[in-house]
């Protein structure tokens, strides 16, 4: 009962954000609702049991993906109301990619009722006692460890490379020194004087 | 088997990967002026990653459910590559200090510690997750190498080349890959080698889909050795990425790429033996006569060895054609005297600076060189005599094998055309001597340095008939490395 209540929760709530993502005037509001969007999609993953992709879907896309968006739409200055205005001269090619994807989602549903793919040589089988995090862990750390640290190093070698091409050392900034500024004392920085008058300030 | 003695056998890629941890916190706080102590300290880590092959690193046996395999094949492969890393870090100091604008930073020795990392993963693979990581550390390692430079824009050209090319090289390979899992429902070796032996490879009902991935996970190595025809890339890259990173380019990863190939064709796909022979075949006649034919016309020693290295591969190519142990044996041993030739010639192109220190890359430049600097002449002319194949120097025991091997598996064609198109490839070999030696001298080179000295004269006793001493040592080793794949 209390799986039915909050699935039709989450499920009104990720196609009413879906539609208001693409119905909002505000490009900054289209990614809020769309990140509204991946979290009640988080929820529909837990209660199908797939908890490990509810939190790649929290860590990665709301964390990640969608905050790029976010910084992305508030960086480019783009002229919304422009990009609508060919709306009726693109209908036509909109309409048949709709009709494509449409399609597309009938076949996979027809294929997929047909019966699973047969992975028969699969070379992990998945162990149904155990939550499918442990799973993924179990393989993870083991079997897959040592490929599973390569990827590691090949990130590491992309941000490496990506700060060796671009990173550069700029001549004639002034930038601000916190010891030198810390270390000066009163008696360095100041002078008594003890102007004649008329005479003004020598500096 | 446990997890501790799992993980001492892929001890040399874990010491690499601290070293080259420890050394980049050592770059990043102590900024340009730890290059020297970095680089040192990066070609004694390599040094210790050789020394970590002795032990579980080449007993046999695999790790991780066969995704890693720690056999005689992978050690001997390894030695090669840290051997070749640990030059090319010793080359760059002086070739830096040299150009303008740029400096060596330190990032350049972990840069090539990381892709010594990837292509010893190359070399170990047992499973094609296993490859394909070792050949994206590799080559993304090396395309960074390649624009080292940012001031220069031949650097960042040959970069920007290396990096597109290579990411569609990649897609071929893991579209190959893709349809290998798709028809084997396997990633490990033995699992692929298993459905190619019990699906029907020839005739009506063949398996399309295993054969297309074999074509594309091959179209996609052989980018990587760049075999024509898939070698589009390797002139203009050698050419425009410095003088130590293509000497670098032209040694290490060419022997990680042969060592993957003949892993894949042996062990993954040996029972398919007939069906990727054609394309082997192919490629390594096509890269012999191609390689030599367009070398002719070049003016820059860079790019004449860029096509010197595609002739080599095809050469190296026509062992792996044979499908025997004798056949990766030969391969292996021409891939031992190639990198030493390959270097040697390297080192003699750093030599080649005006008495400015700027590089000059023109083989004009090099006219009446054997007045100018006698013992550099003799060295370089020996480096070309021996990639030529001319008998008395160890560059033809390369060449000797792996026809002896294309030969004793019946290939008489294959051996007969190899054999008349390397003298195509002697013509301009011969032509660099020539220069050198009989034509009028052109002004001389600055003065040279004595490390690279050292190196230079080292390569060249190795290629010189003092090498033939090696061989008794060198084929015991390269079969019993050869036997590890069968």
């Amino acid at each position: 009962m209390i799986q039915a209540i909050a699935f039709y929760i989450f499920a009104i709530v990720v196609l009413v954000s879906g539609a208001m993502t693409i119905a909002s005037r505000n490009p900054v509001h289209s990614v809020l609702w769309l990140i509204l969007a991946f979290f009640n999609a988080a929820g529909l993953m837990v209660l199908v049991g797939a908890e490990f992709i509810a939190m790649l879907l929290v860590i990665v896309y709301v964390g990640a993906v969608a905050v790029l968006f976010l910084f992305v739409v508030m960086m480019l200055e783009i002229d919304f109301a422009q990009l609508r205005a060919g709306f009726v001269r693109y209908f036509g090619i909109g309409l048949v990619l709709a009709v494509a994807l449409v399609a597309e989602i009938l076949i996979a549903v027809g294929a997929w009722s047909a019966g699973g793919v047969d992975l028969a040589r699969r070379g992990a089988p998945v162990d149904p006692t155990i939550p499918n995090i442990q799973a993924i862990g179990n393989l993870l750390y083991t079997r897959y460890l040592f490929v599973f640290e390569g990827a590691g190093l090949v990130l590491l070698v992309a941000m490496i490379g990506a700060i060796v091409l671009t990173h550069r050392q700029r001549q004639g900034v002034r930038p601000q020194n916190i010891a030198a500024q810390i270390a000066r004392r009163p008696q360095d920085a100041t002078r008594n004087m003890r102007p004649e008058i008329g005479q003004g300030v020598q500096l | 088997m446990t997890y501790a003695s799992q993980v001492a056998m892929t001890l040399p890629e874990i010491v690499l990967a601290l070293g080259a941890l420890a050394l980049m916190l050592v770059a990043a706080w102590g900024g340009p002026s730890s290059t020297r102590a970095v680089s040192w300290t990066a070609v004694a880590v390599l040094g210790g990653a050789c020394l970590a092959l002795i032990g579980p690193a080449t007993s046999g046996n695999t790790a991780f459910d066969g995704m890693y395999r720690a056999d005689a094949f992978a050690g001997f492969s390894k030695v090669l590559i840290y051997v070749a890393a640990a030059v090319a870090i010793l080359l760059a100091p002086r070739f830096f200090e040299r150009t303008a604008g740029d400096d060596l930073r330190p990032e350049y020795p972990v840069l090539i510690l990381l892709s010594a990392i990837g292509m010893g993963i190359m070399v170990s693979t047992g499973d094609l997750l296993t490859l394909y990581i070792g050949l994206e550390l590799q080559s993304l390692a090396a395309y960074v190498l390649a624009s080292f430079m940012r001031q220069d824009q031949r650097s960042a050209e040959a970069g920007l080349k290396y990096f597109v090319l290579g990411a569609l090289a990649s897609g071929i390979l893991l579209y190959g890959i893709s349809l290998v899992y798709g028809f084997t429902g396997s990633t490990l070796f033995e699992e692929i080698a298993g459905a190619y032996a019990a699906a029907p490879l020839s005739g009506d009902g063949k398996s399309i889909g295993l054969m297309f991935g074999l074509v594309f996970v091959f179209a996609g190595i052989a980018f990587k050795i760049s075999a024509v025809p898939f070698h589009m890339w390797t002139p203009d890259v050698y050419e425009g990425a410095p003088t130590p990173v293509t000497a670098f380019f032209a040694s290490a990863p060419k022997v990680a790429a042969m060592g993957l190939a003949a892993r894949i064709a042996i062990e993954a796909m040996g029972p398919a033996e007939g069906q990727w022979r054609q394309i082997v075949i192919f490629a390594a006649l096509a890269s012999i006569i191609f390689g030599a034919v367009a070398a002719i016309g070049q003016s820059n020693i860079k790019r004449l060895l860029a096509y010197s290295s595609i002739n080599n591969v095809g050469f190296a190519l026509i062992g792996l054609a044979a499908g025997t142990p004798e056949g990766v044996a030969a391969v292996l041993t021409y891939m031992a005297i190639y990198v030493v030739m390959t270097l040697g010639s390297f080192l003699v192109v750093l030599q080649m600076r005006g008495t400015d220190g700027q590089p000059i890359e023109t083989i004009a430049s090099l006219s009446g060189l054997s007045r100018t600097r006698p013992g550099l002449a003799a060295a370089l002319a020996i480096f070309m005599f021996s990639l030529a194949g001319i008998p008395p120097l160890f560059g033809f025991w390369a060449k000797f094998a792996v026809f002896d091997a294309a030969v004793r598996a019946g290939l008489f064609p294959l051996a007969v055309v190899g054999i008349a198109a390397s003298t195509i490839g002697a013509y301009y070999y011969l032509r660099v001597v020539k220069t050198m030696y009989f034509d009028e001298p052109a002004a001389a080179f600055g003065e040279g340095d004595k490390l690279e000295g050292g190196l230079i004269a080292v390569a060249a006793i190795v290629v010189s008939p003092l090498g033939y001493l090696a061989i008794p040592l060198l084929s015991a080793w390269t079969m019993a490395a050869a036997q590890a794949l069968f």
